[in-house]
């Protein structure tokens, strides 16, 4: 083991006669946070799902701390993995969603203790205890048993974080954040993973966010049709981007 | 800032002062209609209660008698009981046949389509039937290895009976029609759910058990209520078989003594009776269900619902005002 957190080789991904993934290469260090920008239909939300098996791959390999994802070595031989061990490798990767999907029929409390408890089998009375300082962490101590639908946008998408890292997993997917989230709502959103990333969390974001991916990124990653164009420090690539689509992509979001 | 007053001045009305003051006004109703539909709906009514009252066929006082009887009792008992195991069994047949049929085996979900439709299509009487009859296809029902060495065998007309016969028909049939209901309320949970929870390493059956299947409920119990209430009525088909539920009781006391109408009618009303019941269990249920989807976490208390109606009151009433 060394400190890469994810390394991916020639990743392919087809829907049907479409290609969404050209092979993609990429290296990510652990502790670190790497943001994906893109035009609608670039790829990356696809990518970032493969990363934790949402999608399987068609081609190539990821491995997240070593193990590959999605498939097995066994007698020097690729076989598939099941969906339970999937499951397992799962365990260590949060991901926070677009759409936030929060469990509606689970007061937030029990949003963020019902892996722990179901999926790790911990001591229910420490996973409380712990739920409960991460949605101080999130600022949402006084809505521990509210309904998700009793909820602003914002504040469902801070518990979805905070469910997320009950399972103390060691990479943090998040796809769009904040895309769906009113204007004034997307801050405090923000201030949350600014403080992950802070803590030292190894963070992959797909945003729309260029000022947020400036600020806390230590990588940016552009993508568009399928494959990654160009990528390097957020400030050098944000103010001197090299490739022509990546120019008229900035131009137009910024 | 300019003031109402100010565009008046500007821009005179659209209309002249007497439309306007009119128009200010509310418009006449015309009921006449109305009342006249009453009264005919009303006169048919009292009709039909009067025939009831004096018609001395009815023979009421034969009808609660029997009503009050320990026969029917016994027969209503049945009847509830067949009606609680068959939807048991339909219940779990559905669930399976749903899950079946929503499998990524093509096979599987065939054969579970092909349960469907022949499980609905065939009548359910006709099946009832055809259980009744199973010793004429199945003399004898054998337990072994497939093709090889058979373990025990017993005799299908002892191990079927009147009750397994309605049960296997009346759940079958049931299943196949729960099976849809299961797959409509599995299908209604956004996939979103089923993402969230396999990101979070949750196991197949957790996800299904913990997070479709509770969410899946709100659209699978007001229908599954429903067919409770159907399948206590349906019951009384079982007569066929000679299982003596509440209709087959009645049937055995008015054989006797020819007093047929008072005792359907004292059937009728054990129906009525335990299907109103019901109604108000499912309406209890269902509110139970509905956690979690309204913005306080619960609306359907009584006096959100009332507040609900005075908000919206209050809203039509101000737009009444506005000239």
């Amino acid at each position: 083991m060394n400190d890469v957190m994810i390394e991916a080789r020639g990743v392919t991904k087809n829907f049907g006669d479409l290609q969404v993934l050209k092979g993609i290469d990429l290296v990510i260090p652990q502790g670190s946070v790497t943001c994906i920008i893109g035009p609608s239909g670039s790829g990356k939300s696809t990518f970032l799902r493969c990363i934790n098996q949402l999608e399987s791959l068609d081609g190539g390999y990821i491995v997240v701390q070593g193990e590959p994802v999605g498939v097995k070595i066994k007698n020097d031989r690729l076989h598939m993995k099941s969906h339970a061990e999937s499951a397992k490798m799962r365990e260590n990767i949060g991901m926070v969603f677009q759409s936030f999907n929060l469990f509606p029929h689970m007061t937030v409390l029990q949003n963020i203790c019902e892996a722990p408890v179901r999926v790790k089998r911990k001591n229910p009375k420490k996973v409380r205890e712990r739920a409960l300082e991460l949605l101080e962490r999130v600022g949402l101590s006084a809505k521990a048993d509210s309904y998700p639908s009793s909820l602003s946008g914002g504040q469902q998408q801070r518990v979805a974080i905070a469910r997320a890292l009950a399972m103390e997993p060691s990479l943090m997917l998040f796809d769009e954040p904040t895309s769906a989230l009113d204007p004034e709502l997307v801050g405090e959103v923000l201030d949350v993973m600014r403080g992950l990333a802070r803590a030292g969390m190894t963070m992959i974001v797909v945003t729309h966010e260029i000022g947020f991916a400036r600020e806390v990124g230590d990588h940016l990653i552009f993508m568009d049709g399928g494959g990654i164009i160009e990528q390097g420090d957020p400030r050098t690539v944000l103010q001197d981007p090299q490739h022509e689509r990546t120019k008229q992509f900035l131009a137009k979001v910024i | 800032m300019t003031s109402t007053l100010d565009v008046e001045r500007k821009h005179p009305s659209a209309v002249d002062d007497k439309t306007r003051s009119l128009l200010l006004g509310r418009p006449h109703k015309h009921n006449g209609a109305m009342w006249l539909t009453a009264s005919v709906v009303l006169v048919t009514v009292l009709l039909v209660a009067y025939s009831l009252v004096t018609n001395q066929r009815y023979e009421w006082d034969v009808a609660f008698s029997w009503f009050t009887s320990e026969r029917l009792f016994t027969g209503l008992l049945r009847t509830l009981g067949l009606t609680a195991i068959s939807m048991v069994v339909g219940i779990v047949v559905g669930v399976c046949l749903a899950l079946a049929r929503l499998a990524p085996n093509t096979i599987v979900a065939g054969v579970a389509a092909f349960l469907v439709w022949f499980f609905r299509g065939v009548p359910v009487f006709v099946q009832l039937l055809f259980w009744g009859f199973i010793a004429a296809i199945y003399p004898r029902i054998e337990i072994g290895v497939p093709f090889g060495p058979e373990f025990f065998s017993v005799d299908a007309n002892s191990l079927i009976t009147p009750f397994v016969a309605a049960v296997l028909g009346l759940g079958l049939n049931e299943g196949a029609y729960m099976s849809e209901i299961v797959r409509a309320g599995l299908l209604s949970v956004n996939r979103g759910q089923t993402e969230a929870a396999t990101a979070l390493g949750m196991r197949r059956s957790a996800i299904l058990f913990r997070i479709i299947l509770p969410q899946a409920m709100k659209v699978i119990v007001p229908p599954t209520g429903n067919q409770t209430i159907s399948m206590l009525k349906t019951t009384s088909l079982v007569s066929v078989l000679a299982f003596p539920e509440l209709l087959y009781s009645a049937q055995l006391v008015y054989s006797a003594n020819f007093k047929t109408i008072p005792l359907l009618i004292a059937a009728s009303m054990w129906y009525l009776l335990v299907t109103s019941v019901l109604s108000l269990g499912q309406y209890f249920i269902e509110r139970h269900y509905n956690r979690g989807t309204a913005t306080a976490g619960r609306v359907n208390t009584r006096a959100d619902r009332r507040r609900i109606k005075s908000a919206t009151a209050t809203t039509t009433s101000s737009e009444e005002g506005q000239p």
